[in-house]
């Protein structure tokens, strides 16, 4: 039932390119991304049949690209900044330590589907470096202690909002 | 034309070829991990870099154009110290394990290593992390040994119309794979082994099947029964250094004793049963208005796509199981019980040129009461490797026969290992049972040769009946679409997998290339010249298995242990 619904959604989008070829790809899974927050196994087979496409070469694409993510995001989706200057103030120990703590790399979400990461370029507020940004709440000047505490009270919040 | 010049020498060329086959035309030998013959240029392994007088940087031949006045050099200091560092850095990642590997020998990378003199590491690249996928029945992928050429892609996807891998993320972490990265086993590979015979490296290798069949050879309770696909003895031999195009069937058998096979069988001899079936089949549906055109069954490769990609056609294939599953079958449910071996106690092995038919012995289908037909399957290459791991020298045996019954084989049946040979070996048998009398001239031209895709209209008994041969699955797509899209001229159409058919196999020795295919290919068509039984009906121990046992074509006992039935494929999954 569910995984209809999401179909839906894709052939929505579909909807909108009834004639398109390879080249309309891009703007077609930003669009899916879009409305489901990532890209799951169904909506890229989906899309391939749509611009006759073997799934390989979809996901391919889709993958040469940092925008695009294959599992659904977290009820907490964290964005760690690995720009310039983040990486200068300590941000790859940050990156390490939230990793750690959660057991998921950069692009996965953790089983129980509470936790996303993601590592982005440059979220543009350098003077705080450095950043992480969860839920949508920025955090600055974190160090892996700060990254820690921030996670715990995440990870209590989520439990009890769950 | 145009003039060149290539190390001082003069060169007539048509202008605007591609260096690259220029060069190779010419004896000038010039490297390539990523080139392959007929397919477009990818530049990727710059390898075949040259000199170019006028141009600034090293030109990579392989997309080069030939412009009149070019001054080539193809080996100077500055190509070769390219060529040099660029397999350095290669090897800079791969695994040192050469000693291990399946490719040892027998190595692109290692023959270019060897032949640029590289003696130490001179850069450290991080090794990538292992993950080797074994899920497939038939193809095994180690990423760690992958230089990202990308010959298996553009196989997968030009040749066989596929495209079940591609290039995966971007960077220093690219890697290829299918689909989300998963295992073969639940993508849309139909284990044709393509792949497989165009890497480079020893990232893509068959499954292997050479222990399970060394331990039964050594069980005393096991009756090992082995069977040879039609184009397994004209290129066995190319293993062993013979040129190819010779056919050692003869010595195969007997090499096939002396490692313990405690019978030796011809796969053609099921191809001429299939063609007793299949041509009765088509007759059949000919007359009685059923499912036309009727496409072959032989190839499993073929099989899988259409399940999972052109499943409206699961109709129009022939019912027939492949020879080597007829042939595993009636060993275990015919000819165990009339010798008195109980079919527990009889391992069925088959060879071919093939990794698709790995898959097809393990379909569920093809077992009966937790016995599987086929036990175990090696390609080519692993009877060869078989038979150097006993110091068994083909080259130096005494020719023998194989066993009775079902080492005896019509040429028709022999035809099967070539693209078209299903059609003609059928056309023989079906104009007989359609008009009682044997064709003037059994050679059915139109159907020969390595064409892509071969057409005919031929005459039966003032019918025209229409006939296709396709051989690539991309080549197959043209004319499943042709049909789809409303052709009804056809009646027979005859698909391979690989391109030329079974000579061309994935599991054939590797580095092939187009005149050992030909070579292969007049191997057979001499074999039928010159053989006394040409046509299938005429094989006197598929007529006795008939009276014995069988009854009649598309009885009921065929319909029990030599047809099977297809089922729709998610692509995925």
């Amino acid at each position: 039932m569910v995984s209809n619904v999401k179909l839906q959604e894709v052939n929505a989008v579909l909807e909108d390119y009834p004639t398109a070829g390879r080249d309309a790809l891009i703007p077609i899974l930003q669009q899916v991304q879009k409305r489901q927050g990532y890209l799951s196994p169904q909506a890229v087979i989906r899309i391939g049949e749509h611009l006759n496409l073997a799934p390989s070469k979809v996901y391919g694409v889709a993958t040469f690209y940092n925008q695009f993510r294959f599992s659904a995001p977290g009820q907490c989706h964290i964005q760690v900044c690995r720009g310039t200057a983040c990486h200068v103030k300590g941000s790859a120990g940050v990156l390490e330590t939230i990793q750690r703590l959660l057991k998921i790399e950069p692009g996965q979400t953790t089983r129980d589907g509470r936790f996303s990461l993601e590592v982005v370029a440059c979220i543009g507020a350098c003077g705080l470096a450095p950043l992480i940004c969860c839920e949508e709440n920025f955090h600055a000047q974190v160090s892996p202690a700060k990254a820690e505490k921030i996670i715990k009270q995440y990870q209590k919040k989520v439990t009890t909002d769950g | 034309m145009a003039t060149i010049e290539v190390n001082n020498r003069t060169i007539e060329a048509e202008e605007g070829r591609m260096l690259l086959d220029v060069l190779s035309e010419q004896g000038i030998n010039v490297p390539t991990l990523c080139h392959l013959k007929d397919l477009a240029p990818s530049g990727a392994c710059r390898m075949c870099v040259v000199e170019v007088e006028g141009a600034r940087t090293l030109a990579p031949s392989c997309a080069c154009p030939v412009s009149e006045g070019m001054k080539v050099k193809t080996h100077s200091p500055r190509v070769i110290r390219a060529r040099k560092t660029v397999v350095e850095l290669l090897l800079s990642s791969h695994p040192d394990d050469c000693l291990y590997c399946v490719r040892n020998k027998n190595c692109e990378l290692q023959d270019l290593a060897e032949g640029l003199g590289v003696r130490q590491r001179r850069y450290v690249g991080e090794s990538r992390r292992a993950h080797l996928d074994v899920s497939s029945a038939s193809i095994v992928r180690d990423p760690d040994k992958c230089i990202l050429c990308g010959r298996c892609v553009r196989v997968c996807e030009e040749v066989e119309g596929v495209a079940a891998i591609d290039f995966i993320g971007r960077g220093a972490a690219t890697e290829i794979g299918p689909a989300f990265n998963t295992g073969l086993n639940t993508s849309n590979c139909v284990n044709c082994g393509q792949c497989v015979a165009v890497c480079p490296t020893g990232s893509l290798r068959e499954q292997s099947h050479l222990k399970e069949v060394v331990d039964a050879l050594n069980d005393p309770e096991k009756c090992v029964i082995v069977q040879h696909a039609p184009s397994i003895s004209v290129t066995l031999a190319e293993e062993f250094g013979v040129k190819p195009g010779k056919d050692v069937a003869g010595l195969m058998t007997a090499a096939m004793r002396t490692l313990g096979f405690d019978r030796v069988f011809d796969t053609s001899f099921s191809a001429d049963l299939t063609i007793m079936e299949e041509a009765s089949e088509l007759v059949h549906r000919i007359t009685t208005g059923g499912k036309l055109p009727m496409m072959t069954s032989c190839s499993p490769g073929w099989i899988k796509f259409v399940e999972q990609m052109y499943p409206d056609f699961m109709e129009n294939l022939s019912t027939c199981k492949s020879p080597q599953q007829m042939l595993g079958a009636v060993i275990k449910r015919f000819y165990a019980e009339r010798e008195g071996i109980d079919p527990a106690n009889v391992y069925s092995v088959s060879i071919m040129p093939c990794t698709a038919k790995k898959f097809e012995a393990m379909r569920p289908e093809m077992a009966k009461d937790g016995l599987p037909d086929v036990d175990a399957v090696l390609t080519t290459r692993e009877l060869a490797r078989l038979l150097r791991m006993y110091g068994v020298d083909i080259t130096a045996m005494a020719p023998d026969t194989a066993d009775n019954p079902f080492g005896q084989r019509s040429s028709a049946g022999k035809l099967f290992g070539a693209t078209g040979g299903v059609m003609e070996a059928a056309v023989r048998t079906a104009y007989w049972m359609i008009t009682g009398e044997e064709l003037a001239d059994l050679k059915v031209t139109a159907v020969r040769g390595l064409d892509g895709v071969k057409q005919a209209k031929l005459d039966i008994n003032g019918q025209q009946v229409g006939v296709a041969v396709a051989s690539g699955l991309a080549n197959a797509k043209q004319l499943l679409e042709e049909v789809r899209n409303g052709r009804d001229d056809l009646h027979f159409i005859e698909v391979m997998t690989c391109p030329g058919g079974c000579i061309n196999g994935g599991g054939q020795p590797l580095r092939t290339n187009p005149e050992a295919v030909k070579a292969r290919m007049r191997a057979l068509y001499k074999i039928d010249r010159e053989d006394t039984v040409r046509t299938s009906h005429g094989n006197r121990a598929v007529q006795r298995l008939y009276e014995e046992f069988l009854g009649e074509p598309l009885g009921d006992k065929s319909h029990d242990l030599l047809h099977t039935h297809y089922q729709k494929r998610e692509i995925i999954g």
